[in-house]
Protein backbone atom coordinates (compact mmCIF):
# COMPACT_ATOMS: atom_id res chain seq x y z
CA UNK A 1 0.00 0.00 0.00
CA UNK A 2 1.08 3.50 -0.52
CA UNK A 3 0.98 5.74 2.63
CA UNK A 4 0.61 9.67 2.32
CA UNK A 5 1.44 11.60 5.81
CA UNK A 6 1.66 15.26 5.53
CA UNK A 7 3.79 17.08 7.96
CA UNK A 8 4.06 20.52 9.14
CA UNK A 9 6.70 22.84 9.87
CA UNK A 10 5.97 24.81 13.24
CA UNK A 11 7.99 26.48 16.52
CA UNK A 12 9.76 23.97 18.68
CA UNK A 13 7.75 22.62 21.30
CA UNK A 14 10.16 23.58 23.78
CA UNK A 15 9.91 27.53 23.39
CA UNK A 16 8.09 29.49 25.03
CA UNK A 17 6.55 31.40 22.11
CA UNK A 18 6.44 35.47 22.48
CA UNK A 19 3.56 37.74 21.09
CA UNK A 20 4.60 40.15 19.11
CA UNK A 21 3.79 44.13 20.62
CA UNK A 22 1.82 45.13 18.02
CA UNK A 23 -0.19 42.21 18.85
CA UNK A 24 -0.18 40.73 14.87
CA UNK A 25 1.23 37.59 15.96
CA UNK A 26 3.59 35.22 17.69
CA UNK A 27 7.33 36.23 16.82
CA UNK A 28 8.74 33.48 14.44
CA UNK A 29 11.98 35.18 13.37
CA UNK A 30 15.04 33.56 14.77
CA UNK A 31 12.65 30.86 17.05
CA UNK A 32 13.76 27.03 16.53
CA UNK A 33 11.57 25.43 14.29
CA UNK A 34 10.70 21.59 13.75
CA UNK A 35 8.37 18.85 12.60
CA UNK A 36 5.04 19.26 14.21
CA UNK A 37 5.69 16.49 17.32
CA UNK A 38 2.34 14.89 15.96
CA UNK A 39 3.26 14.57 12.69
CA UNK A 40 7.04 12.92 13.49
CA UNK A 41 4.79 10.50 15.28
CA UNK A 42 2.27 9.89 11.76
CA UNK A 43 5.84 9.74 9.92
CA UNK A 44 7.35 6.97 12.10
CA UNK A 45 3.97 4.91 12.01
CA UNK A 46 4.18 4.98 8.24
CA UNK A 47 7.97 3.59 8.25
CA UNK A 48 7.01 0.94 10.60
CA UNK A 49 4.09 -0.10 8.29
CA UNK A 50 6.67 -0.18 5.32
CA UNK A 51 8.84 -1.92 7.60
CA UNK A 52 6.53 -4.77 8.55
CA UNK A 53 6.30 -5.25 4.33
CA UNK A 54 2.29 -3.70 4.60
CA UNK A 55 3.81 -0.54 2.82
CA UNK A 56 5.55 0.08 -0.28
CA UNK A 57 5.64 3.96 -0.70
CA UNK A 58 5.61 6.79 1.61
CA UNK A 59 4.78 10.28 0.43
CA UNK A 60 5.59 12.53 2.37
CA UNK A 61 4.11 16.42 2.13
CA UNK A 62 4.46 19.74 3.67
CA UNK A 63 2.91 23.26 2.86
CA UNK A 64 3.91 26.39 3.71
CA UNK A 65 7.13 28.48 3.21
CA UNK A 66 10.57 27.22 1.65
CA UNK A 67 12.28 26.20 4.64
CA UNK A 68 9.36 23.78 5.15
CA UNK A 69 11.59 21.85 2.67
CA UNK A 70 13.84 20.93 5.91
CA UNK A 71 11.08 19.31 7.58
CA UNK A 72 10.55 16.98 4.53
CA UNK A 73 14.08 16.24 4.80
CA UNK A 74 13.48 15.09 8.36
CA UNK A 75 11.02 12.94 7.38
CA UNK A 76 12.77 11.34 4.48
CA UNK A 77 15.90 10.87 6.63
CA UNK A 78 13.33 9.25 9.13
CA UNK A 79 12.18 6.70 5.91
CA UNK A 80 10.21 8.48 3.29
CA UNK A 81 10.44 7.91 0.34
CA UNK A 82 9.97 10.99 -1.74
CA UNK A 83 8.46 14.50 -0.87
CA UNK A 84 6.37 17.00 -2.23
CA UNK A 85 6.65 20.77 -1.03
CA UNK A 86 3.56 22.65 -1.48
CA UNK A 87 4.96 26.53 -1.79
CA UNK A 88 3.11 29.28 -0.20
CA UNK A 89 4.02 32.28 1.23
CA UNK A 90 1.32 32.34 4.26
CA UNK A 91 0.29 29.12 5.71
CA UNK A 92 -3.24 28.18 4.81
CA UNK A 93 -5.95 27.51 7.10
CA UNK A 94 -6.80 24.15 7.64
CA UNK A 95 -10.02 24.44 5.39
CA UNK A 96 -7.45 24.97 2.34
CA UNK A 97 -4.87 22.69 3.73
CA UNK A 98 -7.17 19.42 3.48
CA UNK A 99 -8.39 21.13 -0.13
CA UNK A 100 -4.50 20.68 -1.76
CA UNK A 101 -4.23 17.37 0.62
CA UNK A 102 -7.18 16.50 -1.31
CA UNK A 103 -5.97 17.30 -4.76
CA UNK A 104 -2.57 15.10 -3.93
CA UNK A 105 -4.56 12.50 -2.86
CA UNK A 106 -6.60 12.09 -6.07
CA UNK A 107 -3.82 12.18 -7.62
CA UNK A 108 -1.37 10.35 -5.61
CA UNK A 109 -4.22 7.47 -4.77
CA UNK A 110 -2.52 6.54 -1.39
CA UNK A 111 -4.57 3.82 0.43
CA UNK A 112 -3.84 5.33 4.35
CA UNK A 113 -3.11 8.72 4.86
CA UNK A 114 -1.67 9.45 8.27
CA UNK A 115 -2.08 12.98 9.65
CA UNK A 116 -0.69 13.86 13.42
CA UNK A 117 -4.19 15.20 15.21
CA UNK A 118 -3.42 18.77 15.55
CA UNK A 119 -0.53 21.28 14.67
CA UNK A 120 0.60 22.57 18.04
CA UNK A 121 0.75 26.24 16.58
CA UNK A 122 -2.87 26.62 15.82
CA UNK A 123 -3.89 23.87 17.97
CA UNK A 124 -6.84 23.85 15.63
CA UNK A 125 -7.75 19.98 15.26
CA UNK A 126 -9.57 19.88 12.23
CA UNK A 127 -6.93 19.04 8.50
CA UNK A 128 -7.58 15.29 9.02
CA UNK A 129 -11.06 15.05 9.59
CA UNK A 130 -11.89 17.75 6.95
CA UNK A 131 -9.26 16.27 4.72
CA UNK A 132 -11.74 12.69 4.93
CA UNK A 133 -14.88 14.94 4.31
CA UNK A 134 -13.52 16.32 0.91
CA UNK A 135 -12.43 12.75 -0.06
CA UNK A 136 -15.18 10.97 1.59
CA UNK A 137 -13.40 8.96 3.18
CA UNK A 138 -13.62 6.91 6.80
CA UNK A 139 -11.45 8.86 9.46
CA UNK A 140 -9.97 7.13 12.09
CA UNK A 141 -8.81 10.21 14.94
CA UNK A 142 -6.22 10.93 17.74
CA UNK A 143 -5.23 6.97 16.76
CA UNK A 144 -3.32 5.09 19.53
CA UNK A 145 -2.84 1.66 17.90
CA UNK A 146 -3.18 0.82 14.32
CA UNK A 147 -4.01 -2.40 12.76
CA UNK A 148 -3.92 -2.74 8.80
CA UNK A 149 -6.13 -6.25 8.42
CA UNK A 150 -6.98 -6.70 4.52
CA UNK A 151 -8.90 -4.59 3.33
CA UNK A 152 -9.65 -2.62 6.38
CA UNK A 153 -7.77 -0.85 8.92
CA UNK A 154 -8.56 -0.94 12.79
CA UNK A 155 -7.95 2.16 14.51
CA UNK A 156 -7.72 2.46 18.11
CA UNK A 157 -8.78 6.24 19.42
CA UNK A 158 -8.02 8.04 22.73
CA UNK A 159 -11.70 9.11 23.38
CA UNK A 160 -12.83 10.84 26.45
CA UNK A 161 -13.08 8.13 28.97
CA UNK A 162 -11.34 5.36 27.80
CA UNK A 163 -10.30 3.70 24.47
CA UNK A 164 -12.59 3.15 21.35
CA UNK A 165 -11.69 0.75 18.66
CA UNK A 166 -13.36 1.45 15.01
CA UNK A 167 -12.70 -0.61 11.79
CA UNK A 168 -12.74 1.37 8.59
CA UNK A 169 -13.16 0.59 4.67
CA UNK A 170 -9.68 1.60 3.00
CA UNK A 171 -8.67 4.06 1.65
CA UNK A 172 -8.46 6.28 4.88
CA UNK A 173 -7.65 8.93 7.11
CA UNK A 174 -5.89 8.07 10.55
CA UNK A 175 -4.99 11.41 12.56
CA UNK A 176 -2.21 10.33 15.64
CA UNK A 177 -2.42 10.81 19.22
CA UNK A 178 0.80 11.13 20.95
CA UNK A 179 0.88 7.20 22.88
CA UNK A 180 0.58 5.75 19.03
CA UNK A 181 4.71 5.01 19.15
CA UNK A 182 7.81 6.67 19.57
CA UNK A 183 8.98 8.52 17.08
CA UNK A 184 12.97 7.56 16.00
CA UNK A 185 15.60 10.03 15.43
CA UNK A 186 17.07 10.08 12.07
CA UNK A 187 20.66 8.66 11.99
CA UNK A 188 23.24 10.91 9.89
CA UNK A 189 23.65 8.06 6.97
CA UNK A 190 20.28 8.22 6.64
CA UNK A 191 20.12 12.20 7.38
CA UNK A 192 23.20 11.88 4.16
CA UNK A 193 20.95 9.64 2.42
CA UNK A 194 17.62 11.94 2.45
CA UNK A 195 19.50 14.74 0.65
CA UNK A 196 18.83 12.65 -2.28
CA UNK A 197 15.60 11.35 -2.19
CA UNK A 198 13.71 13.80 -4.45
CA UNK A 199 10.94 16.42 -3.85
CA UNK A 200 8.42 17.78 -6.23
CA UNK A 201 7.98 21.23 -5.62
CA UNK A 202 4.35 22.75 -6.36
CA UNK A 203 1.96 26.22 -5.46
CA UNK A 204 -1.20 26.25 -4.15
CA UNK A 205 -2.40 26.95 -7.99
CA UNK A 206 -1.15 24.09 -9.26
CA UNK A 207 -3.71 22.47 -7.35
CA UNK A 208 -6.51 25.10 -7.93
CA UNK A 209 -6.99 25.98 -4.82
CA UNK A 210 -7.89 29.56 -3.30
CA UNK A 211 -5.77 29.64 -0.14
CA UNK A 212 -6.98 33.19 0.90
CA UNK A 213 -8.19 33.14 4.77
CA UNK A 214 -11.16 33.19 5.57
CA UNK A 215 -10.93 34.20 9.38
CA UNK A 216 -9.37 37.42 10.10
CA UNK A 217 -6.98 37.60 12.88
CA UNK A 218 -8.15 40.67 14.85
CA UNK A 219 -5.05 40.83 17.38
CA UNK A 220 -3.16 37.97 18.95
CA UNK A 221 -2.73 38.75 22.77
CA UNK A 222 -0.70 37.14 25.91
CA UNK A 223 -3.44 35.20 28.04
CA UNK A 224 -4.22 36.77 31.23
CA UNK A 225 -0.79 37.14 33.90
CA UNK A 226 -1.81 34.97 37.15
CA UNK A 227 -0.94 36.84 40.47
CA UNK A 228 2.15 35.86 42.27
CA UNK A 229 1.33 32.89 44.36
CA UNK A 230 3.24 32.10 48.07
CA UNK A 231 5.16 29.98 49.19
CA UNK A 232 3.82 28.30 52.33
CA UNK A 233 5.65 26.91 55.11
CA UNK A 234 4.52 23.64 56.03
CA UNK A 235 1.65 21.16 55.78
CA UNK A 236 -0.63 23.26 58.30
CA UNK A 237 -0.77 26.35 56.36
CA UNK A 238 -2.14 24.33 53.28
CA UNK A 239 -4.71 22.87 55.58
CA UNK A 240 -5.75 26.43 56.84
CA UNK A 241 -5.23 27.68 53.26
CA UNK A 242 -7.94 24.67 52.22
CA UNK A 243 -10.03 25.75 54.91
CA UNK A 244 -10.36 29.11 53.69
CA UNK A 245 -10.97 28.25 50.20
CA UNK A 246 -13.66 25.67 51.70
CA UNK A 247 -12.42 22.68 50.10
CA UNK A 248 -12.45 21.28 53.54
CA UNK A 249 -14.77 21.54 56.44
CA UNK B 1 -30.03 34.09 13.54
CA UNK B 2 -30.23 30.46 14.71
CA UNK B 3 -27.81 27.85 16.18
CA UNK B 4 -27.84 24.36 16.13
CA UNK B 5 -25.77 22.26 19.05
CA UNK B 6 -24.71 19.04 18.43
CA UNK B 7 -24.88 17.27 21.87
CA UNK B 8 -22.35 15.20 23.72
CA UNK B 9 -23.53 12.44 25.32
CA UNK B 10 -23.44 8.16 25.77
CA UNK B 11 -27.07 7.53 24.93
CA UNK B 12 -28.19 7.44 28.56
CA UNK B 13 -27.23 10.99 30.15
CA UNK B 14 -26.65 14.40 28.25
CA UNK B 15 -22.83 15.05 28.99
CA UNK B 16 -22.58 18.02 31.08
CA UNK B 17 -20.12 20.06 28.20
CA UNK B 18 -23.47 20.01 26.06
CA UNK B 19 -24.83 23.03 28.87
CA UNK B 20 -21.73 24.85 27.99
CA UNK B 21 -22.12 25.11 24.27
CA UNK B 22 -26.41 25.52 25.45
CA UNK B 23 -24.59 28.78 27.03
CA UNK B 24 -21.88 29.54 24.35
CA UNK B 25 -24.95 29.21 21.71
CA UNK B 26 -27.56 31.76 23.82
CA UNK B 27 -25.00 34.22 23.94
CA UNK B 28 -24.82 34.14 20.04
CA UNK B 29 -28.78 35.35 20.43
CA UNK B 30 -31.34 33.77 18.30
CA UNK B 31 -33.02 30.39 18.39
CA UNK B 32 -31.11 27.38 20.26
CA UNK B 33 -31.81 23.97 18.66
CA UNK B 34 -30.10 20.37 19.97
CA UNK B 35 -28.96 17.59 17.77
CA UNK B 36 -29.39 14.20 19.88
CA UNK B 37 -28.04 11.69 17.34
CA UNK B 38 -27.75 8.30 19.08
CA UNK B 39 -29.49 4.90 19.60
CA UNK B 40 -32.01 4.47 22.87
CA UNK B 41 -31.43 7.81 23.57
CA UNK B 42 -34.69 9.11 24.45
CA UNK B 43 -33.48 9.90 27.69
CA UNK B 44 -31.12 12.39 26.57
CA UNK B 45 -33.35 13.82 24.13
CA UNK B 46 -36.00 14.41 27.15
CA UNK B 47 -32.72 15.89 29.02
CA UNK B 48 -31.91 18.24 26.60
CA UNK B 49 -35.28 19.50 26.07
CA UNK B 50 -35.61 20.62 29.80
CA UNK B 51 -32.62 22.82 29.96
CA UNK B 52 -33.29 26.70 30.20
CA UNK B 53 -32.75 28.61 26.64
CA UNK B 54 -33.35 25.32 24.63
CA UNK B 55 -35.79 25.96 22.00
CA UNK B 56 -36.06 22.54 20.21
CA UNK B 57 -34.52 18.93 20.33
CA UNK B 58 -34.00 17.18 17.21
CA UNK B 59 -33.48 13.43 18.16
CA UNK B 60 -32.16 11.72 15.30
CA UNK B 61 -32.50 8.23 16.65
CA UNK B 62 -30.72 5.39 14.82
CA UNK B 63 -28.46 2.12 15.16
CA UNK B 64 -26.15 3.88 13.09
CA UNK B 65 -25.62 6.95 15.10
CA UNK B 66 -25.50 4.47 18.00
CA UNK B 67 -21.66 5.75 18.47
CA UNK B 68 -21.21 8.77 17.07
CA UNK B 69 -19.41 7.87 14.16
CA UNK B 70 -18.37 10.93 11.90
CA UNK B 71 -19.38 9.19 8.63
CA UNK B 72 -22.93 9.17 9.85
CA UNK B 73 -23.14 12.39 11.77
CA UNK B 74 -21.77 14.17 9.47
CA UNK B 75 -24.02 13.54 6.72
CA UNK B 76 -27.14 14.22 8.94
CA UNK B 77 -25.87 17.61 10.24
CA UNK B 78 -25.24 19.25 6.93
CA UNK B 79 -28.45 17.85 6.18
CA UNK B 80 -29.74 19.95 8.77
CA UNK B 81 -27.36 22.70 8.22
CA UNK B 82 -29.68 24.80 5.14
CA UNK B 83 -31.62 26.14 8.16
CA UNK B 84 -28.95 27.45 10.39
CA UNK B 85 -26.63 30.06 11.34
CA UNK B 86 -24.69 28.42 13.39
CA UNK B 87 -23.20 24.84 14.23
CA UNK B 88 -21.98 24.56 18.10
CA UNK B 89 -20.02 21.61 19.63
CA UNK B 90 -18.44 21.16 22.48
CA UNK B 91 -14.82 20.67 22.21
CA UNK B 92 -15.18 16.87 23.73
CA UNK B 93 -13.36 14.03 21.34
CA UNK B 94 -16.75 13.59 19.99
CA UNK B 95 -17.26 17.36 18.97
CA UNK B 96 -13.50 17.25 17.14
CA UNK B 97 -13.74 14.44 15.50
CA UNK B 98 -17.56 15.56 14.00
CA UNK B 99 -17.47 19.07 13.38
CA UNK B 100 -14.38 19.72 10.76
CA UNK B 101 -15.79 17.14 8.93
CA UNK B 102 -19.05 18.82 8.51
CA UNK B 103 -17.59 22.21 8.36
CA UNK B 104 -15.56 20.99 5.02
CA UNK B 105 -18.49 19.57 3.54
CA UNK B 106 -20.07 23.25 4.08
CA UNK B 107 -17.22 24.47 2.77
CA UNK B 108 -16.58 26.72 6.06
CA UNK B 109 -13.18 27.40 7.72
CA UNK B 110 -14.03 25.82 11.37
CA UNK B 111 -13.27 28.07 14.44
CA UNK B 112 -11.90 25.78 17.38
CA UNK B 113 -11.87 25.58 21.42
CA UNK B 114 -13.58 29.39 21.47
CA UNK B 115 -13.12 30.58 24.88
CA UNK B 116 -15.28 33.60 24.22
CA UNK B 117 -17.59 35.35 22.28
CA UNK B 118 -17.18 39.41 21.72
CA UNK B 119 -19.59 41.87 21.09
CA UNK B 120 -18.32 42.81 17.94
CA UNK B 121 -18.76 39.47 16.06
CA UNK B 122 -15.35 37.97 16.88
CA UNK B 123 -14.16 34.83 19.24
CA UNK B 124 -11.30 34.52 20.82
CA UNK B 125 -9.31 31.02 21.20
CA UNK B 126 -6.28 30.02 22.57
CA UNK B 127 -3.54 28.86 20.43
CA UNK B 128 0.53 27.55 21.28
CA UNK B 129 -0.71 25.67 24.04
CA UNK B 130 -2.65 28.63 25.37
CA UNK B 131 0.40 30.66 25.35
CA UNK B 132 -1.10 33.47 22.90
CA UNK B 133 -4.89 34.09 22.02
CA UNK B 134 -6.44 34.47 18.93
CA UNK B 135 -9.13 36.96 18.15
CA UNK B 136 -10.37 36.19 14.90
CA UNK B 137 -13.50 37.20 12.77
CA UNK B 138 -15.19 34.56 10.38
CA UNK B 139 -16.29 35.76 6.57
CA UNK B 140 -18.16 32.31 6.49
CA UNK B 141 -21.46 32.44 5.82
CA UNK B 142 -21.98 29.96 8.57
CA UNK B 143 -19.98 29.42 11.58
CA UNK B 144 -18.96 26.18 12.75
CA UNK B 145 -17.20 26.55 16.31
CA UNK B 146 -16.23 23.93 18.82
CA UNK B 147 -16.76 25.32 22.42
CA UNK B 148 -13.99 24.96 25.66
CA UNK B 149 -15.78 22.76 28.33
CA UNK B 150 -14.67 25.36 31.23
CA UNK B 151 -15.26 28.61 29.16
CA UNK B 152 -18.55 29.51 29.58
CA UNK B 153 -20.88 28.61 32.86
CA UNK B 154 -22.91 25.79 32.54
CA UNK B 155 -26.88 26.21 31.63
CA UNK B 156 -29.17 24.86 34.03
CA UNK B 157 -30.50 21.42 32.84
CA UNK B 158 -34.46 21.71 35.00
CA UNK B 159 -36.64 24.62 33.97
CA UNK B 160 -37.30 24.21 30.15
CA UNK B 161 -40.07 22.58 28.07
CA UNK B 162 -38.49 22.37 23.99
CA UNK B 163 -40.28 20.36 21.56
CA UNK B 164 -38.55 17.27 20.81
CA UNK B 165 -39.10 16.30 16.97
CA UNK B 166 -37.71 13.16 15.80
CA UNK B 167 -35.65 13.46 12.80
CA UNK B 168 -34.29 10.33 10.14
CA UNK B 169 -31.19 11.33 8.25
CA UNK B 170 -29.33 8.42 5.33
CA UNK B 171 -27.86 6.43 8.10
CA UNK B 172 -25.02 3.86 7.71
CA UNK B 173 -22.47 5.56 5.23
CA UNK B 174 -20.69 2.05 5.30
CA UNK B 175 -17.38 2.96 5.61
CA UNK B 176 -16.77 2.40 9.03
CA UNK B 177 -17.83 0.48 12.07
CA UNK B 178 -17.69 0.59 15.89
CA UNK B 179 -15.86 -2.76 17.12
CA UNK B 180 -15.44 -2.23 20.71
CA UNK B 181 -14.36 0.09 23.67
CA UNK B 182 -12.64 -0.18 26.85
CA UNK B 183 -14.11 2.85 29.32
CA UNK B 184 -11.67 3.66 32.23
CA UNK B 185 -13.85 3.22 35.52
CA UNK B 186 -14.35 5.75 38.59
CA UNK B 187 -16.06 6.35 40.93
CA UNK B 188 -14.65 9.74 41.20
CA UNK B 189 -16.28 13.02 39.79
CA UNK B 190 -14.95 13.24 36.11
CA UNK B 191 -11.97 15.15 35.47
CA UNK B 192 -13.42 18.15 33.22
CA UNK B 193 -16.37 19.24 35.60
CA UNK B 194 -15.20 18.40 38.52
CA UNK B 195 -14.67 21.42 41.71
CA UNK B 196 -11.54 19.85 43.21
CA UNK B 197 -8.57 17.86 41.38
CA UNK B 198 -5.33 16.10 42.73
CA UNK B 199 -3.19 15.82 40.16
CA UNK B 200 0.15 13.51 40.07
CA UNK B 201 3.30 13.57 38.17
CA UNK B 202 6.67 11.67 37.47
CA UNK B 203 7.67 11.87 40.71
CA UNK B 204 5.45 9.76 41.95
CA UNK B 205 7.60 6.62 40.32
CA UNK B 206 4.98 4.32 40.06
CA UNK B 207 1.08 2.96 40.14
CA UNK B 208 0.92 1.82 43.58
CA UNK B 209 2.33 5.49 44.65
CA UNK B 210 -0.36 6.94 43.08
CA UNK B 211 -2.86 4.97 44.58
CA UNK B 212 -1.21 5.06 48.00
CA UNK B 213 -0.65 9.07 47.92
CA UNK B 214 -2.62 10.41 44.97
CA UNK B 215 -5.95 8.54 45.53
CA UNK B 216 -6.48 8.96 49.34
CA UNK B 217 -6.09 12.90 49.38
CA UNK B 218 -8.78 13.16 46.19
CA UNK B 219 -11.27 10.70 47.90
CA UNK B 220 -11.34 12.67 51.29
CA UNK B 221 -11.16 16.00 48.96
CA UNK B 222 -14.21 14.20 46.80
CA UNK B 223 -11.72 15.66 44.26
CA UNK B 224 -11.00 13.69 40.61
CA UNK B 225 -7.90 12.41 39.97
CA UNK B 226 -5.15 13.70 37.14
CA UNK B 227 -2.26 13.25 35.93
CA UNK B 228 0.75 14.73 33.83
CA UNK B 229 1.66 13.14 30.23
CA UNK B 230 5.09 11.95 32.13
CA UNK B 231 3.02 9.80 34.43
CA UNK B 232 0.68 8.55 31.71
CA UNK B 233 3.45 7.96 29.32
CA UNK B 234 4.92 5.67 32.10
CA UNK B 235 1.99 3.87 32.81
CA UNK B 236 1.06 5.19 36.01
CA UNK B 237 -2.37 6.09 35.41
CA UNK B 238 -4.77 5.32 32.21
CA UNK B 239 -4.37 8.28 29.38
CA UNK B 240 -7.77 9.67 30.10
CA UNK B 241 -6.53 11.05 33.18
CA UNK B 242 -4.44 13.54 31.59
CA UNK B 243 -4.21 16.88 31.76
CA UNK B 244 -2.71 19.09 29.41
CA UNK B 245 -2.54 20.66 25.66
CA UNK B 246 -3.17 16.70 24.29
CA UNK B 247 -4.95 15.59 26.95
CA UNK B 248 -8.20 17.16 28.80
CA UNK B 249 -8.38 21.13 29.22
CA UNK B 250 -10.02 21.52 33.23
CA UNK B 251 -10.23 24.82 35.20
CA UNK B 252 -11.94 23.45 38.67
CA UNK B 253 -12.24 25.72 41.86
CA UNK B 254 -8.58 23.96 43.03
CA UNK B 255 -6.11 22.01 41.29
CA UNK B 256 -3.14 20.26 43.41
CA UNK B 257 -0.58 19.30 41.46
CA UNK B 258 1.54 16.83 43.31
CA UNK B 259 5.17 16.03 41.89
CA UNK B 260 4.23 17.77 38.22
CA UNK B 261 7.35 19.94 37.16
CA UNK B 262 4.56 22.54 35.40
CA UNK B 263 5.94 22.10 31.84
CA UNK B 264 4.10 24.63 28.86
CA UNK B 265 2.01 21.15 27.35
CA UNK B 266 0.58 20.64 30.90
CA UNK B 267 0.21 24.45 31.63
CA UNK B 268 -1.77 24.61 28.59
CA UNK B 269 -4.69 22.15 30.55
CA UNK B 270 -4.87 24.02 33.78
CA UNK B 271 -3.80 26.98 34.07
CA UNK B 272 -7.30 28.54 34.01
CA UNK B 273 -8.12 27.32 37.43
CA UNK B 274 -9.11 29.40 40.19
CA UNK B 275 -6.56 28.36 42.56
CA UNK B 276 -4.02 26.42 41.92
CA UNK B 277 -1.95 24.50 44.64
CA UNK B 278 1.98 23.10 44.30
CA UNK B 279 3.58 20.58 46.20
CA UNK B 280 6.90 19.88 44.77
CA UNK B 281 10.61 19.23 46.38
CA UNK B 282 11.95 21.55 43.58
CA UNK B 283 11.75 25.23 44.59
CA UNK B 284 12.79 26.25 40.89
CA UNK B 285 9.75 24.26 39.13
CA UNK B 286 7.72 26.26 36.65
CA UNK B 287 4.41 24.96 38.34
CA UNK B 288 5.61 27.51 41.39
CA UNK B 289 5.21 30.69 38.84
CA UNK B 290 1.36 30.02 38.41
CA UNK B 291 0.59 28.50 41.62
CA UNK B 292 -1.44 30.33 43.83
CA UNK B 293 -0.10 28.43 46.90
CA UNK B 294 3.26 26.44 46.65
CA UNK B 295 4.19 23.95 49.42
CA UNK B 296 8.18 22.90 48.76
CA UNK B 297 8.67 19.53 50.58
CA UNK B 298 9.05 16.14 49.30
CA UNK B 299 5.80 14.70 48.53
CA UNK B 300 5.80 11.28 50.23
CA UNK B 301 6.03 13.05 53.32
CA UNK B 302 3.98 16.24 52.47
CA UNK B 303 1.21 14.39 51.23
CA UNK B 304 0.26 12.11 53.97
CA UNK B 305 0.79 14.66 56.63
CA UNK B 306 -2.05 16.48 54.11
CA UNK B 307 -3.93 13.74 53.85
CA UNK B 308 -4.25 12.94 57.77
CA UNK B 309 -4.41 16.62 58.77
CA UNK B 310 -8.12 17.23 56.53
Amino acid sequence: MKILVPVKRVIDYNVKPRVKADQSGVDLANVKMSMNPFDEIAVEEAVRLKEAGTAAEIVVVSIGEQKAQETLRTGLAMGADRGILVVSENMPEPLAVAKILAKIAEEESPDLVILGKQAIDDDSNQVGQMLAALLGWAQGTFASKVEVAGDKVNVTREVDGGLETLALSTPAIITTDLRLNEPRYASLPNIMKAKKKPIDEKTPADYGVDTAPRLEVVKVTEPPKRQAGEIVPDVDTLVAKLKELGAVA
Amino acid sequence: MSTLILADHDNQTLGAATLVAVTAAMKLGGDVHVLVAGSGSGAVADAAAKVPGVDKVLHADDAAYAHALAENVAPLIDGLMSNYDNLLAPATTTGKNVLPRVAARLDVQQISEIISINDDGSFDRPTYAGNAIATVKSSDAKKVITVRGTAFEKAETEGGSAAIEAISGAGDSGTSSFVSSEIAESERPELTSAGIIVSGGRALQSGENFEKYIEPLADKLGAAVGASRAAVDAGYVPNDYQVGQTGKIVAPEIYIAIGISGAIQHLAGMKDSKTIIAINKDEDAPIFSVADYGLVADLYEAVPELTGKI
